[in-house]
């Protein structure tokens, strides 16, 4: 008996907005290519009922100096690069990035706090080194924060760089860098739905245009609250598609940084057996927390370890081909 | 799909009569739709109202057990399309896939019979094996089945063509109530059979909806009530366009054709082992019944396992640890003592920060009922007595040379009231945020 099943298709009222990173010299900056995140119109890959005009982008993670509290499969995987923030771009671009996180440390390799000249200093470098799209963020201290990324700013001015993070309780002067100088800014807030919104109203009240806003929703690693992360992003793109204006911006998340920090990934000795192969669960550590978060809506994934990158790239890769 | 209370007050007699126990009708009804009564409670509900009542009272997803002596393999009875929404009931059970050609099927069986983690005081295993007949020979499959069941207390899959391999197989099954993976068009009639006379769930395999759909209907009108489905697809974007369409038609359109469990084969769909854990990956959040994997490591299993107790933990109960006092790098009796709640996510962030950091601490957790520091607060369940009551039960005191307790810095305003309950401590106030608590320690040991 043939049977005819008609599927069932989502009408939605909204979209995400578009949000365009980097500047070429015809737009007043020096990137190679800028790169346009969001558009979505459906929710993640459903191709069939609304249009998905970008992929979800990679960022690679590089920082100013060679990271002191880093996984050791992690930090191999950079080792001829890991000192030099200007070889480990160009290597993040090798690794098929399609943009670079710049993270400041709050520190100097000598142990000094970080300093704007160094900031100004490594962010010239990392822009004259590769031509991609760039973001930076601080070493996540409010005040340190302010005190290096305003100069940034200043130095990035016309890149339309991505400024991060812009947090509750120093959003103010990082959206006024970002005003200043043609910035993008990441407002993240923590794994709560109206928190999110909230933050993206303050900042588009101080007048920078929606269109240069990312919405970071705080990303927890596998098995460390990656649930929470997982629904609060379900349901932003969900009131997004609703036409709930303030929720339509295109979503970051840092798996790598959060997937690293984990027992699982950080440690190799003094663990269950069961646990199995060290190098390899913590791959996949980061690999399945990028991946779950693909499915709820990312549209960049700042990843750190570059086979991490080549599996989510494959998988995001497959979900935008719509050859079947 | 559920009715209302007025959906179902429309079916029943109207008469008031009480019998049921409820002082009206509409009442009942209401008790039903929260069901909280049970329709048979109505002596006079008519046949017709009673069918299609009970078709309504149907789960969306059919539930369907796979089963051996002492384990279950559960899917189905899902409700919503979004954890948020409600939660994900039955975490999708992960097979591993042998072939009855493999040289080292005992071996391999137990190997993975033997895998188990601790997650968070929850104990996760592989749930069963699906034993493929690649060797077409009835009398392998039944060997193959026969040296599982000697070495596993796994549920199985039986995937074969044939209904002569069925038969073999179940003769050395013993008690096991296995899958049987997979009628197409040109079997569907005879497997069917086999199946029901084993009383075994069938597997359906379609190309696309409507073909999945229509097998669907013949097993069932074959007389298989327990049916899983493969809508065919194998690639990322095939296998998530068609598990959504599917849990859409049955949750919200109530589609009885493909209410059922979707099974999924990632590793058919990938060029390597770690492309298929990735596949695997979306599947478990994106609506697969039962995961059969051509590839087990330990290191792969444990991440699979992990993510799907996080997608499938009911969002309105989080994972609490239980209040106590743990030791984190071998604290010494000097190391401070840090307080915090017993909500899970709340624990790993201080006791991964403080670990990583290789900072010796004692980290006490109070009993908060499973809420985050600021929302226990919040409700009053973490406060100067909950406190000094961990202080108490956990016995720190007599572990410790110093009684410096570290407060979260979100409930700094606790301080005078802590420094009351527990004279004789020095009470801190530690920073807001875990990532900051390895600093704090640095500067103030």
């Amino acid at each position: 008996m043939p049977v005819t099943v008609e599927v069932p298709k989502e009408k939605y009222g909204g979209k995400v907005r578009e949000v365009v990173i980097g500047a070429t010299k015809d737009q007043g900056g020096t990137r190679s290519k800028a790169i346009t995140i969001g558009g979505e119109a459906a929710l993640p890959f459903m191709h069939f009922e609304g249009a998905i005009p970008h992929p979800p982008a990679i960022a690679i993670e590089v920082q100013d100096r060679k990271p002191s509290d880093w996984s050791p499969v992690v930090l191999d995987a950079w080792k001829e690069v890991a000192d030099d923030p200007v070889k480990w771009a160009k290597a993040a671009e090798a690794a098929g990035a399609d943009l670079i996180l710049l993270k400041l440390n709050t520190t100097l390799a000598d142990g000094s706090p970080n300093t704007p000249a160094n900031a100004k200093k490594v962010v010239r470098d990392v822009l004259n080194a590769t031509g991609l799209p760039l973001m930076v963020f601080g070493p996540g201290q409010a005040e340190l924060d302010n005190e290096l990324l305003v100069p940034v700013a200043e130095e990035a001015k016309g890149e339309k760089i991505v400024l991060g993070v812009a947090e509750d309780k120093n959003y103010r002067t990082i959206v006024a860098a970002a005003m200043a100088n043609d910035h993008v800014v990441n407002s993240r807030t923590p794994m709560d739905v109206n928190l999110a919104k909230q933050l993206v109203i303050l900042i588009h009240d101080m007048g920078l245009p929606l269109e240069r806003v990312l919405m970071d929703p705080t990303t927890g690693a596998l098995g460390y609250g990656i649930e929470y992360g997982y629904s609060v992003m379900e349901r932003l793109r969900l009131a997004a598609l609703q036409g709930d204006g303030m929720t339509q911006q295109p979503m970051v998340v840092t798996p790598g940084e959060e997937a690293w920090r984990v027992k699982e990934s950080k440690v190799g000795t003094d663990v269950p057996a069961m646990w199995g192969d060290w190098k390899e669960r913590a791959i996949h550590w980061e690999t399945l927390t990028a991946a779950s978060l693909v499915e709820t809506g990312a549209d960049i994934l700042v990843l750190r370890h570059p086979e991490a990158v080549k599996r989510v790239k494959e998988m995001i890769a497959q979900l935008m081909s719509q050859t079947r | 799909m559920a009715l209302t209370g007025l959906q179902i007050y429309k079916l029943l007699p109207q008469t008031n009569c009480k019998e049921c126990g409820f002082p009206t009708c509409l009442a009942f009804a209401m008790k039903l739709a929260a069901k909280q009564a049970e329709l048979k409670a109505c002596p006079y509900v008519s046949e017709a109202s009673k069918s299609q009542l009970e078709a309504a009272s149907q789960p969306p997803i059919r539930l369907i057990t796979l089963s051996t002596d002492g384990r279950k393999a559960v899917a189905g009875n899902e409700i919503v399309l979004f954890r948020h929404e409600k939660t994900f009931f039955n975490p999708a059970p992960i097979f591993v896939r042998v072939k009855d050609t493999d040289a080292d099927l005992a071996a391999k069986a137990k190997e993975m019979n033997a895998f188990a983690v601790d997650y968070v005081g929850i104990k996760l295993q592989l749930s069963g094996v699906a034993i493929e007949n690649a060797s077409g020979d009835a009398n392998k499959f039944a060997a193959a089945v026969d040296a599982v069941r000697g070495a596993s207390d796994f549920p199985l899959i039986l995937i074969a063509k044939d209904p002569a391999a069925f038969e073999a197989a179940m003769a050395k099954a013993k008690g096991a109530v296995p899958l049987f993976y997979a009628a197409d068009a040109s079997n569907v009639a005879a497997l069917a059979a086999v199946a029901k006379k084993f009383n075994a769930p069938l597997a359906v395999k379609g190309d696309g909806l409507d073909a999945t759909a229509a097998l669907a209907e013949q097993a069932k009108a074959a007389g298989i009530e327990d049916i899983v489905i493969d809508p065919g697809a194998r690639d990322f974007l095939g296998t998530l366009t068609l598990a959504t369409q599917i849990r859409r038609l049955a949750v919200k359109k109530n589609f009885r054709a493909l209410g059922y469990p979707v099974i999924t084969f990632p590793g058919e769909g990938v060029s390597s082992a770690d492309e298929e854990l990735v596949l695997a990956a979306q599947h478990i959040g994106k609506y697969a019944g039962f995961v059969v994997l051509d590839h087990f490591t330990p290191a792969s299993a444990y991440a699979l396992l992990v993510l799907r107790q996080n997608i499938y933990t009911d969002p309105q109960k989080p994972i609490q640890v239980q209040p106590g006092l743990y030791e984190i790098n071998a604290p010494k009796p000097e190391s401070p003592v840090l307080v915090t709640t017993n909500f899970s996510i709340t624990y790993f962030s201080i006791s991964n920060e403080v670990e990583g950091a290789g900072l010796p601490a004692w980290l006490m957790v109070a009993d908060a009922e499973g809420m985050s520091v600021l929302t226990a607060w919040a409700a009053g369940k973490f406060d100067a007595d909950r406190i000094a009551k961990a202080v108490k039960t956990t016995n720190v005191e007599s572990k410790i040379s110093r009684k410096r307790l570290v407060l979260p810095g979100h409930v700094a305003v606790l301080m005078g009231e802590v420094e009351e309950a527990l004279p004789g401590w020095q009470i801190d106030v530690g920073p807001r945020e875990a990532v900051d608590v390895p600093a704090y320690m640095k500067l103030k040991p």
